[in-house]
């Protein structure tokens, strides 16, 4: 009996009803916003916490034993996660509170965005295959209504794609749901992964976990079916843009994760080398678009792109190191993409628009947002002490030990382009002058935005480049806990006794 | 929307509207070992919404119900949550049902429980979302 592991699921649920009973105060759904997210956020930490000192944590919903009934799993992986989600979502609680106008708090912002966190926790710490298509189910739809907020035409051109690929990856995750329940008789993922191996037609599991592939390959933004993101993520409010940038591609990530580890780990030698080539090609086409775009939000779009090849690099390499390394990618990734969204919404707060060409001069006025903007784009392209260096090193040298080396060839040139777009963002927003024609327009919007604005929307800036800053110069924490949590993926009797009783 | 309330709809729906919603509470409270429970019976109760609807306008519906469709709806996923968690309280996971069976004079026995909670949370949802989207679509036509 661990509460604690319905917890973070919970808790958005209850501040979510909540803020819909208040809907006509925006004052309350902000506070029910900002409490509910933070208490997400310590039972989040509690979570990971106990899963850390106690091993493996389930519990059965409803008191029906597994595999009848439907479990909630915490492993490392799922705790670490959660956590992730809880951060995310209160740093966009709080940014949320400044740059959220009135008009998307009275059409639901705050219950859309708990139900969206609901949906990810949810997501995060099942153990049944059709409860994570229905959390998957659960999260898209509070992100179609996230991402139409305000009802712009820009934002139902992004919609469109986004919703038509979702749907599409859909149907194709319900489809490998209901032929994994045909061949096996059973939909819990440790009963699966006892099964799954014992199934005669082998041919068959590998078709179902092709399935699975495309359908969280398209839910993850990989390569070649990635560019509903691009088209899409810089559309809503710059708060949605953050917190969909950091969290929803990595329920894709995740599924993956724990799909080819847990389920599908039988012939590696073909899944996890078609996954190779989809992390090598996401990456490359990634990065390439973003080289190719002068809109911060449209650059950090692609950059989503091109990081989530390193994660799936991770998964495909299938050594110990590499899965270490993909779970420390994961976690640094989340924390600097979020960040670098944020700063481009400060960015435009103060100037009046997200084209590179049309702002300028932020080092003159703000240099200490020019610092903070530094923080985590250096963290994204590598540099070290910064995190994303040890995530980077770690996937190169097991690329290196298995001696993959196209793959390690094209990590490194994709790290170098993605210093180029994040200077090109420095040079082009922070360090030139600001552009004359712009120039009304960039001191009016200065001039409208109050000083404790800028305050509220820095604050979790500020947060999330010290926890950048400590994964970094501390990593060897972080380190050790993605250690365990890539021994439990490569091991899976752990999971399977905690669930099931008995150890396979 | 007002051109289509005939004096013989209106009459009507001003009748079916109080059995619709008794109806629904007997399909609420007899469903969760027999045919019926808080998803239909919510539909059953904004049908006769709706038919008010249909018969008057978007304002007086308003006015009938005691309370805005997104509060209900709120209060419903509230309470759906919160009836899972009493268990937590006595030590069993989450969701796992509890029951408080009664003796009432003259009425025979009544099962209290967590599922009939979380029925009238689902009641309540399935209400406040349906009147929602019908309100919503009457008013923009209006």
């Amino acid at each position: 009996m661990n509460p604690e592991v319905a917890l973070p699921i919970l808790i958005p649920f209850v501040a979510g009803s909540l803020s819909l009973v208040f809907f006509r105060s925006n004052a309350a759904q902000r506070w029910i916003g900002v409490i509910g997210t933070g208490a997400l956020l310590v039972s989040s930490l509690v979570l990971l916490y106990n899963t850390w000192s106690h091993g493996v944590l389930v519990m059965e919903m409803g008191n029906w034993p597994a595999p009848f009934g439907i479990v909630l799993v915490s492993d490392l992986l799922g705790a670490i996660m959660t956590v992730l989600a809880g951060i995310m979502g209160f740093a966009v609680a709080v940014y949320s509170l400044p740059s959220i106008s009135a008009d998307h708090e009275t059409f639901g912002y705050y219950p859309l965005t708990h139900l969206l966190l609901a949906g990810v926790c949810g997501a995060f710490l099942t153990g049944d295959i059709f409860n994570l298509y229905v959390w998957v189910e659960v999260l898209l739809i509070a992100s179609f209504g996230l991402l139409i907020l305000g009802g712009e035409r820009g934002q139902m051109e992004g919609a469109v794609k986004y919703v038509t690929l979702n749907l599409f990856s859909s149907i194709m995750l319900l489809a490998g749901v209901g032929l994994t329940y045909g061949m096996t008789g059973t939909l819990n993922m440790a009963d699966l992964a006892v099964k799954l191996p014992e199934v005669e037609n082998q041919g068959l599991v590998t078709v179902v976990a092709m399935l699975f592939l495309v359908s969280f390959g398209i839910k993850s933004a990989a390569f070649p079916l990635f560019f509903w993101l691009p088209a899409s993520y810089h559309t809503p409010p710059v708060a949605v843009s953050a917190l969909f940038a950091g969290l929803l591609t990595k329920v894709g990530v995740y599924a993956l994760y724990r799909f080819f580890t847990l389920l599908f780990s039988h012939d590696v030698g073909y899944t996890h080398e078609l996954l190779l080539w989809m992390a090598g090609f996401t990456m490359i086409t990634g990065v390439l678009g973003a080289a190719a775009h002068y809109e911060m939000r449209r650059i950090l779009s692609f950059h989503i792109v091109s990081q989530i090849g390193y994660m799936i690099m991770g998964l495909a390499l299938y050594t110990p190191l590499a899965l270490i390394g993909g779970v420390f990618y994961i976690v640094h990734h989340i924390i600097v993409k979020a960040n670098l969204f944020l700063v481009a919404g400060v960015v435009y707060f103060l100037r009046g628009s997200y084209e590179l060409k049309e702002v300028g001069g932020v080092w003159h006025t703000r240099p200490w947002l020019g610092l903070l903007f530094l923080v985590p784009a250096m963290s994204l392209a590598g540099i070290p002490p910064l995190s994303g260096f040890f995530g980077k090193y770690m996937l190169i040298r097991a690329g290196v030990e298995v001696e993959s080396w196209g793959i390690v060839l094209v990590a490194l040139v994709v790290g170098l382009l993605t210093l180029f777009s994040m200077v090109k963002i420095w040079a082009e927003a922070f360090w030139k002058a600001q552009p004359e024609e712009t120039g009304e327009r960039a001191r009016r919007f200065e001039a409208a935005l109050p000083q404790s604005a800028v305050v509220l929307m820095v604050l979790p800036i500020i947060g999330l480049a010290a926890i950048t800053v400590f994964i970094g110069l501390g990593a060897q924490p972080i380190y050790a806990i993605a250690n365990a949590a890539a021994a439990q993926l490569l091991d899976s009797s752990d999971y399977i006794e905690a669930v099931l009783g008995v150890r396979p | 929307m007002t051109t289509m309330g005939s004096l013989i709809l209106r009459t009507a729906s001003r009748f079916l509207l109080p059995l619709l919603l008794l109806f629904s509470v007997f399909m609420l409270l007899r469903g969760h070992d027999e045919p019926g429970g808080g998803f239909i019976a919510g539909l059953v109760a904004a049908t006769g919404f709706a038919l008010y609807l249909f018969a008057f306008d978007a304002g007086r519906t308003r006015e009938l119900m005691w309370a805005d469709p997104r509060v209900l709806f709120g209060l419903g996923l509230l309470a759906a949550t919160l009836a899972g968690v009493p268990p937590i309280l006595v030590g069993e996971p989450f969701f796992t049902a509890m029951w408080w069976p009664i003796e009432v004079p003259g009425l025979g026995e009544i099962k209290l429980s967590t599922p009939l909670v979380f029925d009238i949370g689902v009641y309540l949802v399935v209400l406040g979302g349906v009147m929602t989207i019908v309100l919503a679509l009457a008013e923009a036509e209006e």
